[in-house]
């Protein structure tokens, strides 16, 4: 009798503990994403989206992976000459940005980078229009923390006057389409276009939160 | 439109669209002053004006050279005196002399864009034109020479 009893109590409790459980756990994971998360100083984007830290910081991540990619971060460098190859070294014969972003003097990208890749291995990729971002907007990827470069690609200032539309188009861009065509040889970014489009577009339009770190 | 404008010559382009400009200047129109060095835009040799920019012609379709304005070495000058080349004779600068077209035509962008070039110019302009013979140091001469020239003739 004193055992049936006993177990008529913890029934009662079971269910209330088990939801407490499931909801601290739920807690958990979203602070694992969240806690210090920077939600944006971009009005636009605070005005226009919901705002979900743990959503849009674990799209970030996947969005981060692909920036700091060789097809990605080779021509957004921390200095003023390209970077190449799957090792990021300096562009040989080191051409220089220029104010516009297209090179200087007899050394101008597309006296070599063609409207297209050209054939074969260690041949001069190519798209329409290639270039580094201008002097005066540099954008840099290379060496910037994924907090720095999520706080960096929604500040206007630095962005180069990307409001939220314009940021989400920014994701059909040649150039950055290019990242999936780099021709023979080069290394694709670790998703698939399709999938870094989703994660770019989930990561702003939830807030585009800057991980804690 | 199929043409194309060489040293101020137009010329009817009947040949794959896909085919190097250099093959089309040295084969089909018969001016090999541009040379074929890498054929990956590596070296220089083949350094041509391309409505004015020092393209890489072994890598540059005719595609894209259709219906522009191409300058080779043989068309810098009227008569060999481009500033360039006088310095070029004067400082005596080739030793083989296989790269030297494409040295002089990246050269004449830097001196266009750059009247006065200071040594860093010349470096920034002329870092994509390789010379195996290791003329350097007289190229750099030369390009310093040709900017005096091309002052006192204004």
């Amino acid at each position: 009798m004193k055992i049936d009893k006993e177990k008529k109590e913890i029934t009662k409790f079971r269910l209330p503990v088990t939801l407490s459980v499931i909801g601290l756990f739920l807690i958990g994971i979203v602070s694992a994403f969240s806690d210090d998360a920077h939600y944006t100083e971009n009005k636009e984007i605070a005005v226009l989206v919901k705002k979900d830290s743990a959503r849009s910081v674990h799209a970030f991540k996947k969005v981060y992976a692909v920036l700091q990619s060789p097809r990605c971060m080779n021509c957004h460098p921390s200095g003023d000459i390209p970077l190449q190859g799957d090792d990021s070294r300096l562009h040989a014969m080191f051409p220089k940005r220029g104010a516009d972003g297209k090179g200087i003097l007899a050394m101008k990208c597309t006296n070599c980078h063609q409207a297209e890749n050209s054939a074969g291995l260690k041949t001069p990729p190519g798209s329409p229009d290639w270039h580094l971002p201008p002097a005066n907007m540099k954008m840099v990827f290379q060496g910037r923390s994924a907090p720095e470069l999520a706080k960096q690609l929604v500040d206007l200032k630095q962005n180069g006057n990307k409001d939220l539309k314009a940021l989400i188009a920014h994701a059909d861009d040649g150039l950055v389409k290019w990242g999936w065509n780099p021709g023979e040889g080069r290394t694709l970014p670790p998703i698939s276009h399709a999938e870094f489009k989703e994660a770019w577009i989930t990561w702003l339009t939830n807030g585009a939160y800057a991980p804690a770190q | 439109m199929n043409s194309i404008r060489i040293n101020k010559k137009e010329y009817t382009v009947d040949v794959d669209k896909e085919m190097p400009l250099l093959w089309f200047l040295r084969d089909y129109v018969g001016l090999t002053g541009a040379k074929y060095g890498c054929g990956v835009a590596q070296c220089g040799a083949c350094v041509v004006h391309l409505d004015g920019e020092a393209v890489r012609a072994c890598v540059t379709k005719m595609k894209r050279a259709i219906g522009k304005e191409v300058t080779t070495i043989e068309g810098l000058s009227e008569n060999g005196d481009h500033p360039l080349q006088l310095a070029w004779k004067d400082v005596d600068v080739p030793q083989c002399g296989y790269c030297h077209a494409g040295q002089i035509m990246s050269a004449a962008v830097l001196l266009r864009e750059r009247p006065t070039p200071t040594d860093q110019d010349i470096d920034d302009a002329m870092a994509g034109n390789i010379c195996r013979c290791g003329t350097y140091s007289r190229i750099r001469k030369a390009i310093h020479q040709a900017a005096e020239l091309q002052k006192q003739k204004g």
